[in-house]
């Protein structure tokens, strides 16, 4: 599941997602039929609004063994939030369906970590780098520690603890816009923790919190860069000599 | 306090005007940091943490689901101690019942111990009214009643306020409620401690009545219980010939033995104490000691309304600690004003709509969308209250009950999405006209295009006047995986 907002938005980040799946022996399918998890729906009060993606969801991921995804939200959403959808909505068959496939959604580290069972995936990433767990991969999913191990063992990472690292961003999905004062707010702390790091990126397992983060970085010109862990891992390039 | 939060703006232009407040955010700041850092300390100490949330969860949810036949059961325990036992409906026949009782003894004056039962129905005001000054005991509840103030918080309510304001507070206002503040009165934290101590005293001296809450009513002994760390409260309870306390139904727990969960979980959670200074029980009237008359009023006002929620029936298991309020990133940023509520921040989101119901008013409405849902609050929720399901679940209500009229623009943007996201062609469209918009507006840099959306009302104006939007890439994966196959 490449997501929604990766799909049109951060294409880099699927393309990250499929080199380090293939690199580490995986059979990676791109099923066309993917659109969204109905996320933004469902957490807006839109519960009715969301049924139509929820069933596409169920369609187009029946029958894999891992759907895997670079998004600790859109994970949780499919995990937690899909059987209420499909509950509400009273429709013939789509219970089932999603008590078939939402239990095999992983977020990639997930995935890595726990299916796979590696931490060390081979990449190298010289660079001084920053990492912010999202809230849902923290506490809706609970990673824990996952993204750090796969990053410790990045060659060549410079890898700085970012203060405050537990408190949101403040993106929210559509908070960001119904209380965007407040989703500011939040976020500037945000952007002085990263920028107290001296790191040159905030690495973070959810573009949409990065959108924000890095929304704002580039409008104070922070100087600092965004990029989702999927990107780092699958990157192999080296310190230069 | 004499403030009300009546006609209090919905909490989006609430929040606004209490960002610009420079002086407020850093008073939150640091008491919501010092409060959260002794908090995780003392809980981190207590290996069977999650047995106690989930055991406190359990015995909340017992009563929850026998309500009535608990009820019953503590009005003839209380009634058989001595007390008399009052039924309030809501806040109007609540206040009417204390007002009574303080007119058929005359008294012009009551004190009270800190209470949010007595808060949420607007008691002070309503005795004001009637002729009887209600002098708050708690020192930070004085120094909000002092002030003329609004509560801020539910266990601190003046924690938007520093030493340097409340010694400005004392000194202004002390000669008009009774005891004047000592002469040359300094912002140190023990003077200004011992000033309100000075001036409470003579008020806990002379007065015949006491208007109290309760922390817990245990069902089977009929006993009440305040938990408090000044000693105001254990004043209050045992001076006074007369007790009043106003108490929520959802107060109850079985026996005294469930109390061993809640008395270790509340200081730990409130104030970051593995025990408070001062726990007061007791049993209708004691002939050798304390007051002599002993009125109990349970109180609905809404809490069967909440009870009937399926999902949001588990906000009653509320102990009103307040570590919600101290881990959420918004409160933190807003202050507790800003929800327009007696019971503010995530707890708050959540309490009030489902005691008030959706669908009326704007501004409870508005409390559901206070949070991004990040989840903090239900982890340190020590009665395992999972307020961001509750939210989503109110946000779902909010929007069923104004469904029928003309769709607003998250309606009709929302009604957009499920047919795109419904089958897989829309959407296909919808990314290949990203990828065109991409293509074209690639020479400009991000930040240009967005600033010059700063003043587009709606969304993208809301999304734009301090972040930029991300340069639009001129494939989109799905364009790439057709193109490549995936192969780079």
């Amino acid at each position: 599941m490449v997501t929604c907002i990766n799909d049109a938005f951060f294409p880099e980040t699927g393309k990250a997602v499929l080199r380090l799946l293939q690199r580490l022996g995986v059979a990676v399918d791109f099923p066309e039929a993917q659109t969204c998890c109905g996320q933004p729906m469902v957490n807006t009060g839109y519960i009715d609004e969301a049924v139509p993606a929820v069933r596409q969801f169920t369609k187009a991921f029946a029958g894999y063994d891992a759907i895997v995804t670079p998004s600790g939200s859109c994970a949780g959403s499919a995990r937690h939030q899909h059987k209420l959808v499909a509950e509400r909505s009273g429709e013939v068959g789509l219970a089932d369906a999603v008590a078939e496939v939402s239990p095999r959604v992983y977020e990639l580290s997930e995935f890595l970590v726990d299916v796979l069972g590696v931490t060390d995936v081979g990449a190298a990433f010289p660079h001084k780098v920053t990492y912010h767990p999202t809230c849902h991969s923290l506490r809706m999913l609970g990673v824990g520690e996952r993204p750090l191990q796969l990053l410790r063992a990045v060659r060549d990472i410079d890898l700085v603890e970012l203060p405050a690292a537990d408190q949101c961003c403040g993106f929210g999905g559509t908070f960001a816009v119904k209380n965007s004062a407040v989703s500011t707010a939040m976020g500037q702390d945000k952007i002085d923790h990263v920028a107290s790091t001296g790191a040159e990126y905030l690495v973070a397992g959810d573009n949409s919190c990065l959108m924000h983060i890095g929304g704002m970085m580039s409008r104070q010109s922070t100087g600092v860069q965004t990029i989702h862990l999927a990107q780092i891992l699958a990157s192999t390039k080296v310190m230069a000599q | 306090m004499s403030g009300t939060f009546v006609g209090m703006p919905a909490f989006p232009s609430a929040a606004r005007e209490a960002l610009q407040d420079d002086q407020l955010r850093r008073n939150l700041a640091n008491a919501t940091g010092v409060i959260r850092t002794k908090r995780a300390e003392v809980v981190d100490e207590v290996d069977n943490w999650e047995e106690l949330r989930v055991a406190g969860a359990a015995i909340k949810d017992e009563v929850l689901l026998h309500l009535d036949e608990y009820l019953i059961e503590l009005e003839a325990s209380l009634t058989a101690a001595g007390a008399a036992v009052h039924w309030a409906r809501d806040a109007d026949e609540a206040c009417q019942i204390v007002g009574d009782i303080a007119a058929d003894h005359e008294v012009d004056e009551v004190v009270k111990v800190k209470s949010m039962a007595t808060q949420e129905i607007g008691l002070n005001e309503r005795l004001a009214q009637r002729g009887i000054s209600a002098w708050e005991t708690d020192l930070a509840e004085l120094i909000v009643q002092l002030g003329d103030d609004l509560p801020s918080h539910i266990l601190v309510p003046a924690i938007h306020r520093n030493r340097d304001e409340i010694r400005d507070i004392f000194v202004e206002s002390m000669a008009s409620a009774g005891k004047p503040a000592p002469d040359g009165l300094t912002n140190d934290p023990a003077a200004l401690a011992n000033a309100s101590r000075l001036h409470l005293r003579e008020k806990f001296m002379r007065a015949k009545m006491a208007v109290s809450g309760a922390n817990f009513a245990v069902a089977d002994t009929g006993t009440l219980v305040v938990v408090e760390s000044e000693g105001n409260g254990r004043m209050c309870l045992t001076l006074p010939e007369v007790l009043v306390s106003v108490v929520g139904i959802e107060k109850i727990v079985p026996s005294w033995e469930d109390l061993d969960v809640f008395l270790q979980t509340l200081p730990r959670s409130s104030t970051g104490e593995r025990m408070n200074p001062y726990t007061s029980t007791w049993s209708g009237v004691n002939d050798a000691d304390g007051p002599q008359e002993v009125h109990v009023v349970l109180l609905d006002n809404g809490r069967t309304r909440a009870l009937a929620d399926e999902v949001g029936r588990q906000a009653l298991r509320c102990i009103r600690c307040s570590a919600c309020l101290n881990a959420c990133p918004v409160y933190e940023r807003t202050g507790g004003k800003a929800y327009g509520s007696v019971y503010p921040g995530p707890i708050g989101a959540i309490l009030n709509p489902l005691m008030k119901g959706v669908g009326v008013d704007e501004q409870t409405d508005s409390l559901p969308y206070a949070s991004s849902l990040c989840g903090a609050c239900y982890d340190v929720c020590p009665v395992a209250i999972d307020i961001p399901s509750v939210l989503v679940e109110l946000r779902t209500q909010v929007v069923d009950s104004h469904r029928g009229g003309a769709p607003d623009a998250f309606g009709a943007a929302m009604a957009g999405a499920a047919v795109s996201f419904g089958s897989p062609l829309p959407w296909k469209t919808v990314v290949l006209a990203t990828g065109w918009a991409g293509r074209l507006s690639g020479p400009l840099a991000g930040r240009v295009r967005s600033s010059a959306l700063k003043n587009v009302p709606g969304a993208a104006g809301a999304w734009a006047g301090a972040r930029d939007i991300p340069a639009l890439p001129k494939e989109s994966f799905r364009a790439w995986m057709k193109r490549t196959g995936g192969q780079e």
